[in-house]
């Protein structure tokens, strides 16, 4: 099956970023596809590179990051929940007057159209938040 | 027939109680994160789950269980404990899945 | 379900039936309004979408909303404005409604009130339910 999964949360915060992803995990485990994985809310946070956790403890965006590296993941943040929250890439930041971006690798950022495709493309969506 | 996933426990949001409300009968409730609370024997909520369990299928995420220190002996009888992996095939084996946050 | 009767008309893009669950009060967290803005942008994408009020979330569509004092945007107005998208199917729970003391009447676009029974119903039939 194809999978959509949306992640309502930041990293640390709550637990649903680790739950999507031990669950995408999982999936991915079992041979099934992810289709997108849609970071909405303060989910955006988990695409900071900016993020320098203990070294005893999971990094959450790197984490992301290397999974989608592993697997050719989609992982997409959306954009105005981005900008609300100051989760820039390049072109975003040099859009907005900011001398700084912090978009981490592996993810993107893009529209909530995204999201609905998932939805439309996806056997199964599944929800991550608070 | 929906998957209902339920991660607050019962003592702190009313999502368990609202998704026993909407959940249709045949349906299955998966209980993760804090809501695995819901699944243990001797609490307030106990009664709670225990009506439903003959109409609903219940599930409990054992990693969620194991994390709280919450023993699967102590898990209401008729919750079956499944790891990511089932938490998988159950999304797999109902059409939608619906999370009450 | 089978893949024709997802098709629309033109036998084109797949329609699935998209339900939005709001179980949030607006303003103490943002997630009605950044849900409000998913609904705005999937409405072109022509699915079947319908919208759910249940528990705090019918605070959302309560009437009289003044938000200068707390310096945030008040967007209950958009509510309103959601016909103007096709998104018509709004319901909301009577148990929700009822333990709140309110009624449709205090609500500030029309919608179809509805019981725990009915919106059970109606969750059963989606095809993508998203939560915020």
């Amino acid at each position: 099956m194809k999978f959509g999964i949306l992640v309502n949360e930041g990293p640390y915060q709550h637990q649903a970023s680790d739950s999507a992803y031990q669950f995408t995990k999982a999936a991915l485990e079992k041979g099934h596809e992810i289709f997108r994985v849609f970071f909405y809310h303060d989910g955006v946070n988990n695409a900071t590179c900016l993020g320098a956790p203990p070294q005893d403890d999971r990094n959450i965006t790197d984490r992301w990051s290397k999974l989608a590296k592993e697997h050719n993941l989609d992982l997409v943040v959306c954009v105005a929940a981005a900008l609300r929250r100051g989760i820039l890439d390049a072109n975003e930041a040099k859009r907005n007057g900011k001398d700084a971006s912090n978009l981490a690798d592996g993810f993107r950022i893009s529209g909530l159209g995204q999201l609905i495709e998932a939805g439309i493309q996806a056997d199964r969506t599944v929800v991550f938040g608070d | 027939m929906l998957l209902h996933t339920v991660n607050k426990s019962p003592f702190d949001r009313n999502s368990l109680d609202a998704c026993l409300r909407m959940a249709k009968e045949g349906s299955s409730i998966l209980l993760i994160e804090d809501g695995v609370y819901g699944a243990m024997k001797g609490t307030r909520a106990e009664s709670m789950i225990k009506g439903a369990s003959g109409k609903l299928k219940l599930y409990v995420l054992g990693p969620d269980l194991e994390a709280r220190g919450m023993r699967k002996e102590n898990v209401i009888d008729g919750i079956q404990v499944v790891d990511y992996g089932g938490f998988v095939d159950l999304t797999v084996e109902h059409q939608a899945v619906q999370a009450w946050l | 379900m089978a893949e024709e009767d997802m098709m629309d008309e033109e036998g084109g893009g797949v329609i699935k039936k998209f339900m939005y669950v709001n179980r949030k009060a607006p303003y103490g967290t943002v997630y009605a309004l950044e849900s409000l803005e998913v609904v705005l942008i999937g409405a072109a994408f022509d699915q079947d979408v319908s919208l759910a009020f249940i528990d705090d979330g019918v605070y959302q569509l309560a009437k009289g909303q003044e938000t200068t004092r707390i310096g945030m945007k008040n967007f209950s107005p958009t509510y309103r404005a959601l016909e103007m998208y096709d998104v018509e199917k709004l319901y909301v729970e009577q148990e929700s409604l009822d333990a709140r003391g309110l009624s449709a009447d205090d609500l500030v676009v029309t919608v179809q009130v509805v019981s725990s029974a009915e919106m059970r119903e109606l969750m059963d039939q989606q095809d993508v339910l998203l939560n915020f």
